[in-house]
């Protein structure tokens, strides 16, 4: 029972990460690989901030989603203007650089050593201390997180990011700014991915530099491929069943050596394989009607 | 309405466009004729904002449009279609058509993610307005087909309507009758016709079909190797030696 409530609780963190990926990929077209940067950001100055400064947690944890945005929005000044694959290698190197940080900002992050210690989720003074309480809370997150992202993607304002992301010298025939949408999905999406963190550290109560790697953002990746680009429902759906796929793997009696590196190359053959023959995902973005 | 003075562009070595200076009267029909690379797609490319020119300035309906971005260059009231077209694939048509409208309340992020009244109002009647105009290009039946799985006739149908949804002044078009059945052309030089009778449209042609061309337009630029060769009516064009020994032939 415990092991299931964690692992919903993880899906949902997972899941809100998969929105996050959803609305920058998939609606808007911008190959996000820092997405870990942006998830480790909101992660650390939340605990941080609570931890060491005893800012209440709910403030904290906005503070981590204000500084992903804000990262995000400095970020995507010089690069949104990057078409595909440019975009791509500088979001990468965003990740590498932001986990190094993590890594040897001694005197804040503690380096290797992690964080711990952080101090559990709590609303109007009620403790959120133990699993099936923070998974209501994560919960309401992720729905909270998926009814804004559907209201984008069903809105004016989410057809214009499809345009940008099908054709973008198309929609600026049509008027459309496309740099600001593109800025404004990815500060969306910065933002949502720092939330995610936040509730993986008040969760766990502690983080280090090895939760913020480029595997997780890849893991992500495939989730929403397996679940259709641009389809929040079926991304949320997909980071389910692969994560559900992932921890089985640890009850398989494998011997640790052999189950992580298997683990990792099942998710990058299923990664090939989703590219190759269904790159838009196994249930495609819903046609909206307009009566 | 549209004067371009002096215009060049080149693209390394090569000199597209050659110091070409013209100017489009309102309510007019103009027609932009020429060989292949004559530098006809790339003023289209120049005066939309696309690329910025070497030498030469653009004004339009009397101010200084050079180096704007196509964005700003469509608010003003310009809308293009490509000579190869540019339909947002994996949506369906009539996303392609509410594409087009500009100032649309629902673009903005925190009115359209509130769905406002003024979203939705503007929403039907943007609707309906597109209902209106893939009925006259014929594609009323595709409204919901995702505009990829359409033939390259009717996308490029698709986008000349979509730049309609735009509600523009001066009406660019590439090559609008290339690849379309001989009924539908006429269809669509009816409606072309009436936008400039009823709705004082001004519209810019670059055609390869002389049919067309001589049939619609009411006044004609020839362009070769960048350079404007001859300007003046289709009668006066299609006699002139010049533009028969670079284009017309016999």
């Amino acid at each position: 029972m415990e092991i299931a409530v964690h692992l919903l609780v993880l899906i949902t963190i997972y899941g809100i990460l998969a929105i996050s990926l959803n609305l920058m990929v998939g609606m808007a077209g911008l190959f996000n690989l820092g997405l870990a940067a942006f998830y480790g950001i909101g992660a650390y100055t939340s605990a941080i901030l609570s931890r060491n400064f005893g800012v209440p947690v709910g403030l904290s944890l906005l503070a981590g989603v204000a500084l992903s945005a804000l990262i995000g929005f400095i970020i995507g000044l010089p690069t949104v203007k990057l078409v595909g694959d440019y975009l791509a290698v500088v979001t990468m190197g965003l990740g590498e650089i932001t986990r190094a940080v993590f890594k040897n900002w001694v005197p804040v992050t503690r380096g290797p050593m992690g964080l711990p210690g952080i101090p559990h989720m709590s609303l109007f003074g009620f403790k959120l201390d133990t699993a099936p309480l923070f998974l209501a809370f994560s919960f309401v997150m992720i729905a909270i997180s998926f009814i804004f992202v559907e209201r984008i993607r069903l809105s004016p304002f989410g057809r214009v990011l499809r345009g940008v992301r099908e054709d973008e010298m198309g929609a600026q025939a049509l008027g459309k700014n496309t740099y600001w949408y593109k800025m404004i999905a990815l500060v969306v999406g910065s933002g949502l991915a720092g939330l995610a963190g936040g509730l993986f550290a008040h969760y766990m109560s502690f983080i280090d530099p090895s939760s913020f790697v480029m595997w997780l953002t890849f893991f992500i990746f495939l989730a929403i491929m397996m679940g259709g680009l641009g389809n929040n429902l079926g991304a949320v759906v997909a980071t389910g069943v692969l994560m559900v796929l992932r921890e089985g793997l640890r009850f398989a009696g494998l011997p640790p050596a052999v189950a992580a590196p298997l683990q990792q190359l099942i998710f990058g053959i299923l990664l090939i394989i989703m590219t190759i023959f269904a790159p838009r995902g196994l249930i495609p973005e819903q046609k909206p009607r307009y009566d | 309405m549209l004067r371009i003075e002096n215009l060049s562009k080149d693209f390394g070595g090569l000199r597209a466009v050659d110091h070409c200076s013209f100017e489009v009267p309102a309510g007019t029909i103009f027609g932009l004729i020429g060989p292949n690379g004559s530098g006809k797609s790339t003023i289209f490319n120049l005066v939309t904002g696309f690329l910025l020119p070497t030498e030469g300035e653009i004004y339009f309906k009397g101010e200084r449009i050079t180096g704007w971005p196509p964005y700003a260059i469509v608010r003003k009231g310009i809308a293009r279609t490509f000579q190869l077209v540019r339909v947002f694939r994996n949506m369906t048509v009539m996303e392609n058509m509410l594409m087009g409208p500009k100032h649309q309340a629902g673009e903005n992020f925190v009115a359209g993610v509130l769905n406002l009244p003024a979203v939705r109002r503007q929403e039907r009647e943007n609707v309906k307005k597109a209902r209106e105009l893939l009925a006259i290009m014929g594609l009323e039946r595709f409204e919901n087909e995702y505009a990829g799985n359409l033939s390259y006739a009717e996308q490029k149908l698709v986008e000349i309507a979509r730049a309609l949804m735009t509600d523009p002044d001066f009406l660019m078009l590439d090559e609008p009758a290339s690849g379309i059945n001989p009924t539908l052309v006429e269809n669509i030089l009816q409606h072309i016709r009436r936008l400039r009778d009823e709705h004082g449209k001004t519209i810019l042609l670059v055609e390869h079909d002389m049919n067309v061309v001589m049939n619609l337009c009411d006044w004609i630029v020839v362009l070769n190797y960048g350079q404007k060769i001859c300007e003046g009516t289709p009668e006066t064009v299609s006699c002139d030696p010049r533009v028969i020994d670079a284009y017309l032939g016999v």
